[in-house]
Order: structure tokens, then C-alpha cells, then sequence
């Protein structure tokens, strides 16, 4: 016996899966080094979508990176937007009005649940739960309406600004986000029976990918994926920003980290989310969006057009862009993926010194390789799926 | 004040290898010498009271014109404790290098990568420093300053 073994052709196969491939959610390559259908080795190819972020923001004003911003996490968008905005106004140390704290937890929250019903579906869809798919996405269709009722888009949304927002919430929008939620929390329900009992599912997603929470800490984990580690850390209990210390919300955590909690922890986060939009919308106060302090956000169309002053404040900000204080700062939000960070330097000029994110799927993807070694083949692709890497926020 | 008590713990620690602290806005800063960068790092992590747990971000600034030029800075989050901390090494042109922090926190190891690869700043001790952004035939780190925004460059296909 020994013999035949030592005898028999085990000769490594190197493959390539992607950059372009079904189920790599973003453009990424892994070289994966096979021994059979074991993974003995896999290395992580990332950068194909790299734009160059930092570099473009260095080089408009600080409000022209909000469309950047959208093109990061682009299933979220409007948490970026809302992170960003949070970022440059604790540089400058403003407060906004109390309505526009709402509206943005708001227009978080919504993202958030587009987010994760976009991984869910996808995760599903790409081990042949199909229906599934199909609900999700109908639910973040709704989803997505109540956005581009925000904003007048469905993607590449762009809400938020600095000191304010865009625009205020438009006629009608809480019965339509209630006739959306009937509807986003019935299909929930049926996705629920389809995936959560599934056998196949459970089998593709139970135990794969799995890692103590110590060592998702080292590497750097936040999010869902620390989450279902029993890590109960997430930024909006930990440093509350905006409102979200008056939102009466649970962080559920998974377990052992595997895929399957992983999933369980994003579907219940869909739930928290729904329920955090609803407070907010009955506890919606009245009141202004934007600061008013001219240098830093524009005025009304009215005055500019009729008052000189207003004008030559608009001219200055759109012109030479608003002038933060030169200094640092660190603002951390909760992403869809994790901690989206952004650390900002000032010179004190209309342009950013230095406008760094701290992408959260980068050290998921990064941990990629400590997941898969010795699993199957087959396991990359739940396990890659319920990583959730952006493409855009991974590469920026 | 609870924020700044990693400041205090650090600068009786290391009272020679600390250049400078503040708080702006809350953000608690230490500008640190950046051969002592590994052991401030270990010491962060493993300290009773402080506990740095999550290597959170690291990236660099260039200060072009400036000197030393480039800044590396590492941001640090205490889930015991709840807090965070911004440590920065500045790093000179000439001698561009630092020690990798891998070791205390192997989540540094793509970071590292990055800056390296934007910046130009190499990391001693990282086990695989490459390009990870960029591909290998890339021509210069574009993060700099002096790197012309509208530069470009031949695309090389993957050479494997």
C-alpha cells in the first residue's frame, strides 16, 4: 500500500479563477494551487478596479469626492456619502440640524439593507438558490425606489453633503417606505424558508469558513463577518454617531464565524435595519437640513439669486471649495462590510491634503487565504460570497 | 479624562521615543521614532490597561518639501477599552523604510503592501512585500506628490 502511494501522480495543478469570473462579485483573481480538489495554496490578486481614489480627490475640492465616494461601496453608496460628509465635518467641527441626523441614519439604514440583500441574494444565487435571488431583488428594487425617491438615483446614488443634504425628504415618503417594508418583509420571509432549512445550503455554508474571533480580530475583521466570529463590536453601539444612541436597535452576533452564521447575521441586520428606519421616521423632527453658515454650505437658490452676499459665498465655496482647518481626523462608520473609515488632512486650503478610506472587505479579502487553505475547491465560493468584497471600496 | 490615558501610558513608557501628542478634535496622536515603531506596537497590543486589539488602518501622508517627507500612520482601536489611538513615524526620503508591523497584528500585511506600493515606503521584516494595487512593471508610487496626476502609463498584461 504505501507503494501505490508513493507511486501515484499527485503533481500540484495551479489555476487561475477570474479576474473575470461568475461568482467573483468584484474583479479579482485567485491563483489557486490544487492538490486534487484541496486548496493547498491560494493567493489573492486585487487592484483590477483601482482608480486611483486618493489621488483623484487631491486633486478637486473637498465636495467634489462625494461622487468618488458613491463609486467605493457602490452596492451602499449613501453610507459612504454619510461617512465622508461626518469626516469633513468633524475636521471642521460642525454639528448638523437635528432632522439631518435623522435623515441620514435614514438613508444609511436603507443602504445597509440593499447591501445585505444584494450578498444574501447573490450568495444564494450562486449555489443554485435561484428564487431566492429573484426575491431579494425585488425587495431591493423597493429598496432602491425609496433611494432614488430621495436622490433621482438608483445606483450611484449621491445624497448627502457637507453641513446638510441635497434635499429634504420628499412628499410622501414614510407611506411609501411603509407599503415598501409590507412588501421587503414578506419576501424576507420567504427567502428566510428557502435558504435558512435548506439542506443544500446548509451544506455548502456550514463550517466553511470559519475562524476564532481572536484571530478575525488580528486580522483586522469588522462587520457581519466579526459579528458571526461573537464579536459584538459595531460602530454605531460602540461610538454612536448621528442618532443612532436614541435608536432602540440589536447587534445580533453568530457563533463559530462560518458562512452560515455569516448569513444568518446579515439577514437579522436586514431586520434591525427596517426597524431602525421606522423609528426614525416617527421621530422625525422638523426643522432645517443645512447648517447655516454660508462658507461651508451653500444657501438657497433664492437668496443667492437675490442677495450679493449669498452670491459671493457660493462663488468662493464652488470656486475655490470650502476651507476646512488645517489638521487631522479619524471617523469611523458602520459600512454594510464593516468599519468604513476616513482619515482626512487639512492644509487648510480648498482641496484635500490627503483623503484616505479605510475599506472594510480589504483585510476580509486579505484573510482569504488563511480561510481556504486545506477546504475544497468549492468552498472559495460561498466563502468568498459571504466576504462580501466591493470591488470598488476594495481596489478604489 | 479617559482619552488620554494611552498618551500618558505612552509617553512614561517611552519617554525618549515619543516626538510629540495631541488631541485634535478628540483624536488622540502620538508621533513616535520609527525604529521603536514594532515594540510601541507590541506594547499597544499587549499593555493591561490598553489592550489595542484591531490594527484598524495604516496608511502614509507625503509632505512633499517637508522633512522627513513621508508620515506613516496607524490607527488602533481598543475593543476592551473602546478607545482608539493615531500613532505616526515619519519617514525620510533617503532612508525610506520601517520596520512591518506584521507581526504584532498580521492584519498590517496588505496595508504595508499598499503603502508600499503607493508610496514607496518599504516595510523590513514584511514576508511578502509586492505590489498589490499596481502591477509589478508600474513606474513610480503615484501617491506622491511629485507624481503627476495626469501621468500615464503602457498597461502590461498579467505575466503569468
Amino acid at each position: 500500500m504505501p507503494d501505490i502511494e508513493k507511486d501515484l501522480h499527485t503533481e500540484y495543478m495551479v489555476i487561475n479563477m477570474g479576474p473575470s469570473h461568475p461568482v467573483t462579485h468584484g474583479t479579482v483573481k485567485f491563483l489557486v494551487t490544487l492538490d486534487g480538489e484541496t486548496i493547498e495554496d491560494l493567493q489573492v490578486d486585487i487592484g483590477y478596479l483601482h482608480r486611483g481614489f486618493e489621488k483623484m480627490c487631491e486633486s478637486g475640492t473637498w465636495q467634489q469626492v462625494f461622487p468618488y465616494t458613491d463609486r467605493l461601496n457602490y452596492v451602499s453608496p449613501l453610507i459612504n456619502n454619510v461617512g465622508y460628509a461626518l469626516a469633513v465635518e468633524k475636521l471642521i467641527g460642525i454639528d448638523v440640524p437635528e432632522r439631518c441626523k435623522y435623515i441620514r441614519v435614514i438613508a444609511s439604514e436603507l443602504s445597509r439593507i440593499a447591501d445585505h440583500m444584494t450578498n444574501v441574494a447573490a450568495g444564494g444565487l450562486e449555489l443554485g438558490a435561484f428564487t431566492a435571488f429573484l426575491y431579494f431583488v425585488e425587495a431591493r428594487e423597493l429598496i432602491w425606489d425609496l433611494i432614488e425617491m430621495l436622490c433621482g438615483a438608483r445606483v450611484t446614488a449621491n445624497y448627502v453633503r457637507i453641513g446638510g443634504l441635497k434635499n429634504d425628504l420628499p412628499d410622501g415618503f414614510k407611506e411609501k417606505t411603509g407599503e415598501a417594508f409590507k412588501r421587503c418583509r414578506t419576501l424576507w420571509k420567504d427567502v428566510n424558508k428557502l435558504l435558512t432549512k435548506n439542506r443544500i445550503f446548509i451544506d455548502r455554508v456550514r463550517d466553511v469558513g470559519n475562524m476564532p474571533a481572536d484571530e478575525a480580530i488580528a486580522y483586522g475583521f469588522t462587520g457581519p463577518c466579526l459579528r458571526a466570529c461573537g464579536v459584538p463590536y459595531d460602530v454605531r453601539k460602540a461610538n454612536p454617531y448621528l442618532v443612532y444612541d436614541r435608536m432602540d436597535f440589536e447587534v445580533p452576533i453568530g457563533e463559530t464565524g462560518d458562512n452560515f452564521d455569516k448569513y444568518l447575521v446579515r439577514m437579522e441586520e436586514i431586520n434591525q435595519s427596517m426597524h431602525i428606519v421606522e423609528q426614525a421616521l416617527n421621530e422625525l423632527p422638523a426643522g432645517p437640513i443645512n447648517v447655516d453658515m454660508p462658507y461651508y454650505r451653500w444657501q438657497s437658490k433664492d437668496d443667492i439669486y437675490t442677495r450679493i452676499d449669498s452670491l459671493i459665498f457660493h462663488f468662493k465655496t464652488v470656486i475655490e471649495g470650502i476651507k476646512p482647518p488645517a489638521g487631522e481626523v479619524y471617523l469611523a462608520v458602520e459600512g454594510a462590510n464593516g468599519e468604513l473609515g476616513f482619515y482626512l488632512v487639512s492644509d487648510g486650503t480648498g482641496k484635500p491634503y490627503k483623503c484616505r478610506v479605510r475599506p472594510p472587505c480589504f483585510p476580509l479579502t486579505a484573510a482569504m487565504p488563511r480561510l481556504m487553505k486545506g477546504r475544497l475547491i468549492a468552498d472559495i465560493v460561498p466563502t468568498f460570497d459571504m466576504i462580501n468584497m466591493i470591488g470598488g471600496e476594495c481596489d478604489r | 479624562m479617559d482619552a488620554s490615558v494611552t498618551l500618558k501610558k505612552l509617553t512614561e513608557r517611552f519617554a525618549d521615543s515619543i516626538i510629540e501628542t495631541h488631541s485634535y478634535r478628540g483624536d488622540d496622536t502620538a508621533v513616535v521614532k520609527k525604529e521603536d515603531i514594532a515594540e510601541i506596537c507590541t506594547f499597544l497590543r499587549d499593555d493591561k490597561k490598553l489592550l489595542y486589539n484591531f490594527m484598524m488602518d495604516l496608511t502614509a501622508v507625503d509632505y512633499l518639501g517637508k522633512e522627513p517627507r513621508f508620515e506613516v500612520v496607524y490607527h488602533l482601536y481598543s475593543l476592551r477599552y473602546n478607545r482608539r489611538v493615531r500613532i505616526k513615524a515619519r519617514v525620510s526620503e533617503s532612508d525610506c523604510g520601517i520596520d512591518s508591523i506584521v507581526p504584532v497584528w498580521i492584519a498590517a500585511s496588505w496595508f504595508e503592501r499598499e503603502v508600499f506600493d503607493l508610496y514607496g515606503i518599504t516595510f523590513q521584516g514584511h514576508p511578502d512585500l509586492r505590489r498589490i494595487l499596481l502591477y509589478e512593471k508600474f513606474q513610480g508610487h503615484p501617491l506622491r506628490k511629485d507624481y503627476p496626476t495626469k501621468k500615464r502609463q503602457p498597461l502590461i498584461g498579467p505575466t503569468n
